[in-house]
């Protein structure tokens, strides 16, 4: 009865292989590298950047331990050089600098200090990385951003107003007032029947599906339907994490995280960074797009812009007129076209639009030029052409922009023109750094009490239960492996309550354990034969144990929902704990003692601490038999 | 080794209504406090400006004070934050003046008194959302509370389940109460601390009322009454209670002596949490379950029930329909 059958100690031999396999990065650290990655948006850090960086350090003779190319959640490449030691960091950042930015003013890589995971090859090709650690525990600026969605709702109304009044211009319904009351437009006319004109007019839109139109007299109120209102904030917020996202790439983070967090937030997370204003400047600042027309005639009256490195590299004359500026783009997509070319399709604010149709009305078969301004680290900014392309015919505010090579082509200038500008301004409400030095003390201190508690407990266990205390410490510590294990292979990021997590997890989980072998003994005390109290020991301790672990597990849950920064990290870590606690005490404890106790044919004794049995204990008591033998049929 | 050798059943509920008065008492003292006192909230749900410091020797918390008071911030918190030498500084809000700006006001005070001092962490926390902590930490509590309701009513029967969480959210007022009473600093980990109690403390009664059912259920006990019953089920976990408690206390402990001020009152809420947890499982939970009048017949099982008799019911599997 007291047997597993070949299956299940599989399981737990596989659990523990993987556990292992995933913990031990962990313990191995991280080591010094050297992270590159693209300075500008128009730049893509793809697999043949790690072959140059290979040659290169090979050429000038300088080891490195490692090369290995990765792409971040967004679709962003980088390549990072392992190296020993930080003298041989500073070495590989300096040459890999001058071998890769040839033009110094102009940087097309961005070089940072970084780390890798210091574990052997083979189990990184297997996914098995270090934890990844917090700002709490490795030093970091942290941001709180709050975007303002009214203002983007304002400024899609801002466009939708001037749009209305130049279209009923043209044909010659001039509103007599126009104006905007909270989130609706006002355009009063002269006549109700102009009003009605108007309407028909406003409804016959492309947009008008999003429009809610209600007409009082002579005047017409538009605002948005909810639908639409929610879509304006929803695309104003990931625009806003796009531009982020460019920036703080562009600033050369070591694994910055930009992230929505609920509905107008985002969170920006640069470790390693200490010093919080000079990565608020750099946060704030604002790349720009312009579009002009090519020249052709006289250099003069022409600027000599860099072109893209996706266009060509090569050189371009542009017109000094801008025809219009980045805020005209409303919005910008990548997609296929009808002859299954890809193209990016643009639309611009119907103002904007007005003057596009004319620009292109008198310059067909000319080259029209898209020009993004980013500002560099040195505060300067710089023009580079993303777009160089043919009109083709007239066009107005919705046009496509053909002859990119490929979708994932079209896809990235679509993102540079959407990225011109922020959607909607965003104001900064919750900001922590945390120096280098004070969390490698909080790593110290986290660790230090898991493993003086830890010890505490296997101590006490061992001396108090024997053989069956050696059984739970054996448990204790599987779980200790698998939920390090799992947190490092699906990355949730450990914080200092994190570690507190894992500790007070530990100290619950011995709950389950301690549950069992006090009914051992209580079944052993009430006079059952010993392999029998083990075998309903475990039986019967297992509902208990089920019911005590689901009502933590809600509080978890609930943590889970509600919390926030380092409630949520807390709460990850009881919950995966919570689960792990269940599989290593009751099936893995279970595996060590039948694999110890359950191939003796005849079980004299358990060691599982010393049994009182006295004259008349527990006199009132009934001995509770197995009521039937249905659990032992598996024997 | 054996610590517990009770020779028979002990007579706790017998003492009951001395055990429920303590725990109104207590109630009652806790609530007293918070309302008089208030707790002491941490910047994460007030909102304001905190910067940690660290010095080469040993700080002068007064000169810092007065080089404060004299840059208008009357109202600053300054304290040793686990070594003499470390600083921790609370400013409020401030109209008008970026949180940046206030940082660089502080140490600029600072470093004219004192040019070794270093900035080790700065932390700024928008009005909006402390409301915002606050709100959602109430929403969790009443989460976990009716969540583990629903599951004990769902497991056992409504009376046990309104007992568990009674004894439970009593327990956790207490340790609001304290941290009331001595002003301790409540934070965003204590609320952490506090919720995972809740839960952890609802294990206790979880079980004991899983005896209490056993018994209850088991023919051979028939002629017990109900508060012997209960003595029974009590008595015959107590090992148990104490071990577990024992060992998730010493994680605690070792929290408390080796993790530092950040883990300092995370780990006092838990210490408390615990304590009282025992003893609301212990000698409040089953006393309430008995005044409101948890009988034979509540637990017993239905006749479909006894016609599986011989089946085992604490199978998990019991009961399933093949």
């Amino acid at each position: 009865m007291n047997r597993y059958p070949l299956w299940k100690y599989v399981v737990i031999g596989v659990a523990l292989v993987l556990g292992l396999l995933y913990t031990v990065p962990t313990f191995f650290g991280t080591t010094q590298a050297v992270q590159v990655s693209a300075a500008k948006a128009t730049v893509k850090v793809e697999a043949d950047v790690q072959d140059k960086i290979a040659q290169t350090l090979k050429a000038q003779n300088i080891p490195y331990t490692g090369l290995y190319f990765e792409k971040t959640a967004q679709g962003l490449g980088t390549v990072k050089v392992r190296v020993n030691g930080v003298d041989a960091q500073a070495k590989v950042k300096e040459v890999l600098n001058t071998a890769l930015n040839p033009d110094a003013n102009a940087p097309t890589y961005t070089l940072a200090y970084s780390t890798v995971s210091a574990a052997p090859d083979w189990m990184g090709a297997l996914g098995a990385k270090p934890v990844s650690l917090g700002l709490d525990l490795r030093g970091g600026v942290h941001f709180l951003l709050e975007v303002k969605m009214s203002e983007a709702v304002q400024k899609k109304l801002d466009a939708m107003q001037t749009g209305f009044v130049s279209s009923l211009k043209d044909k010659k319904i001039t509103p007599t007032a126009t104006e905007k009351s909270g989130e609706q437009i006002v355009l009063s006319f002269d006549t109700p029947a102009m009003m009605e004109q108007a309407r028909a007019l406003i409804s016959s839109d492309q947009a008008a599906l999003s429009y809610v139109i209600e007409p009082t007299g002579n005047q017409l109120k538009i605002g948005l339907t909810e639908q639409a209102v929610v879509e304006v904030k929803n695309q104003a917020i990931k625009q806003n994490i796009e531009i982020l996202h460019n920036r703080v790439n562009a600033m050369g983070a070591s694994e910055p995280i930009v992230q929505q967090q609920g509905f107008d937030r985002i969170v920006v997370e640069l470790p390693g960074e200490s010093d919080p204003a000079r990565a608020k400047s750099l946060i704030g600042r604002t790349a720009t797009l312009e579009v002009r027309l090519e020249e052709t005639s006289n250099p003069l009256n022409g600027i000599e812009f860099d072109m893209a490195a996706s266009e060509g590299g090569s050189k371009a004359l542009l017109k000094k007129q801008v025809v219009i500026t980045g805020d005209a783009f409303a919005q910008a997509r990548g997609e296929m076209g009808q002859e299954g070319r890809p193209q990016v399709s643009v639309g611009l604010k119907s103002e904007s639009g007005k003057i596009m149709r004319q620009t292109t009305h008198d310059n067909i078969g000319k080259k029209m030029g898209i020009v993004m301004y980013e500002q560099q680290p040195d505060g300067k900014s710089r023009g580079e052409v993303i777009s160089l392309a043919t009109i083709q015919g007239e066009f107005g505010d919705s046009f496509q922009i053909t002859g990119a090579t490929s979708l994932q082509d079209a896809e990235d200038l679509a993102l540079l023109l959407r990225s011109g500008a922020l959607a909607a301004p965003m104001t900064i409400t919750q900001e922590s750094t945390v120096g280098p030095s004070l969390g490698e003390e909080n790593i110290q201190k986290g660790l230090k009490s898991l493993v003086y508690g830890f010890a505490a407990v296997s101590i006490f266990m061992v001396i108090y239960y024997r053989v069956f205390g050696i059984f739970s410490v054996l448990a204790l510590g599987v779980n200790l492996l698998l939920l390090v294990g799992i947190l490092a292979a699906i990355g949730v990021t450990m914080t200092l309550p994190g570690i507190a997590a894992v500790a007070l997890t530990l100290g619950m989980a011995i709950d389950s354990n301690v549950l069992i072998n006090e009914r051992i003994r209580e079944e052993l005390r009430n006079g059952q034969p010993p392999a029998m109290a083990m075998h309903l020991g475990y039986e019967r301790a297992f509902a208990t144990i089920l019911d005590s672990n689901i009502t933590t597990l809600i509080a978890g849950v609930a943590l889970l929902i509600f919390g926030s920064g380092p409630i949520r990290g807390f709460a990850i870590v009881h919950c995966f704990g919570i689960v792990t606690s269940m599989f290593s005490a009751v099936f893995v404890a279970r595996g060590f003692s039948n694999l110890w106790y359950g191939r003796r044919q005849r079980l004299q004794s358990i060691s599982i601490g010393q049994i009182w049995r006295g004259a008349d204990a527990h006199q009132n008591i009934p001995v509770i038999n197995p009521s039937s033998d249905t659990n032992q049929a598996e024997k | 080794m054996e610590f517990f050798r009770f020779k028979r059943d002990i007579g706790f509920m017998k003492h009951a209504l001395i055990f429920n008065a303590i725990s109104l008492i207590t109630f009652f003292f806790a609530v007293f406090f918070l309302f008089s006192k208030g707790l002491h909230f941490s910047i994460e749900f007030t909102g304001g400006t905190l910067v940690e410091v660290k010095y080469s020797q040993p700080a002068n918390l007064e000169g810092i004070r007065t080089s404060l008071e004299g840059i208008g911030y009357k109202d600053a918190q300054v304290q040793n934050f686990g070594a003499t030498d470390k600083v921790l500084i609370r400013v409020p809000l401030k109209k008008d003046v970026s949180s940046e700006a206030q940082t660089q006001q502080v140490m600029n005070t600072l470093q004219a008194a004192a040019p070794d001092v270093q900035l080790q962490r700065n932390e700024y926390v928008g009005p909006q959302i402390g409301q915002e902590l606050a709100t959602n930490g109430l929403m969790a509590l009443l989460f976990v509370s009716i969540g583990i309701v629903i599951y004990l009513s769902f497991r056992f029967e409504w009376k046990f389940a309104l007992a568990g969480i009674l004894a439970n959210l009593h327990d956790v007022v207490i340790i609001l109460g304290f941290f009331a009473f001595f002003q301790w600093e409540f934070s965003l980990s204590v609320l952490a601390a506090i919720l995972a109690i809740l839960g952890y403390s609802v294990n206790e009664s979880v079980v004991i009322f899983d005896r209490i059912r056993e018994v209850f259920r088991d023919n051979r006990t028939r002629n017990m009454t109900v508060p012997q019953v209960m003595n029974h089920a009590i008595t015959s976990t107590m090992s148990r209670t104490i071990i577990t408690h024992g060992m998730t206390e010493t994680m605690v402990i070792s929290m408390f002596l080796f993790g530092g001020p950040t883990l300092h009152y995370f780990a006092l809420a838990l210490t408390i949490g615990i304590v009282f947890g025992i003893y609301s499982s212990v000698f409040v939970a089953a006393a309430l379950a008995m005044w409101f009048g948890v009988s034979r017949k509540d637990l017993e099982l239905s006749a479909d029930d006894l016609a599986l008799r011989n089946a085992d019911r604490r199978d998990p599997n019991f009961g399933a329909q093949v």
